[in-house]
């Protein structure tokens, strides 16, 4: 297809919240740009086509994961805690509760949430294609995730790539 | 110096990366060729995406200021 603007290929394959938010905020940023763009999302990065996003926070093993408090004193808030594996790991509903820290800490900094940024990608004319194969294997339903989604593999993403100015595995 | 004239406002105060640029293209897809749009924001990132932004979509930055943590865009619809 012939067409002279910039074009950005993206391929999202994780499906956490933390990771769910560089392919949304360049895909709908290049968009705005007026780029051409397309998103490839495969395996657990196809999560976040589903019409109810529930990508969580894992902090276990990762040590750079800053733990801190959006609420309180500001003197409480500015504590990093530290976050052993063994508290990590073991403690029931941890995850759930990162979860929530993030998410409340990003919506008081002015950080849009993942469905705004998907929403507003679509909007100015990106290309979200899901990765049938691994919608099989995972046994996600076309219908699970929202409108506008397109199906494709392998050869649908390297052809578009192919002429891409930049291109990100994510 | 005289504030340039616009046509629209958008105030992105408090909110961060991405949003002052998707804002500021929504609005001005709404806006006609040649109308000013002033953009308020207080994300210091702001000040080189903005002047990005503007750039890659052909848009004109005006002027750009800075005051008491508050940057202020106008940007004229190409």
């Amino acid at each position: 297809m012939a067409d002279d603007r910039r074009r950005l290929a993206i391929i999202a394959s994780k499906g956490t919240l933390d990771w769910a938010y560089p392919p949304f905020i360049l895909a709908s940023t290049a968009a705005a740009m007026g780029w051409e763009v397309g998103v490839f999302f495969t395996f657990y990065g196809l999560t976040l086509l589903k019409k109810k996003i529930t990508a969580k926070v894992a902090p276990h093993a990762n040590p750079a994961m800053p733990m801190k408090m959006p609420f309180g004193p500001q003197g409480f808030q500015n504590i990093e805690w530290p976050m052993p594996n063994i508290l990590t790991a073991n403690l029931p509903g941890f995850d759930h509760a990162a979860t929530a820290l993030m998410r409340r800490t990003f919506k008081k900094k002015g950080v849009a949430t993942i469905e705004e940024l998907r929403q507003l990608s679509l909007e100015a004319g990106a290309r979200l294609i899901s990765c049938q194969m691994t919608a099989e294997v995972f046994g996600f339903r076309h219908e699970d995730f929202i409108d506008g989604v397109e199906k494709g593999g392998a050869a649908t993403f390297l052809e578009f790539a192919a002429e891409a100015d930049v291109s990100l595995f994510i | 110096m005289s504030e340039p004239f616009f046509d629209q406002e958008l105030d992105c105060q408090g909110l961060l990366c991405p949003l002052p640029v998707l804002k500021t293209k929504q609005v001005l897809d709404s806006m006609g060729t040649g109308k000013v749009l002033r953009l308020l924001a207080t994300d210091p990132g702001s000040v080189s995406d903005m002047e990005a932004w503007t750039r890659q979509t052909g848009n004109e930055l005006l002027d750009h200021r800075e005051g008491d943590g508050v940057y202020t865009y106008y940007v004229r619809k190409v």
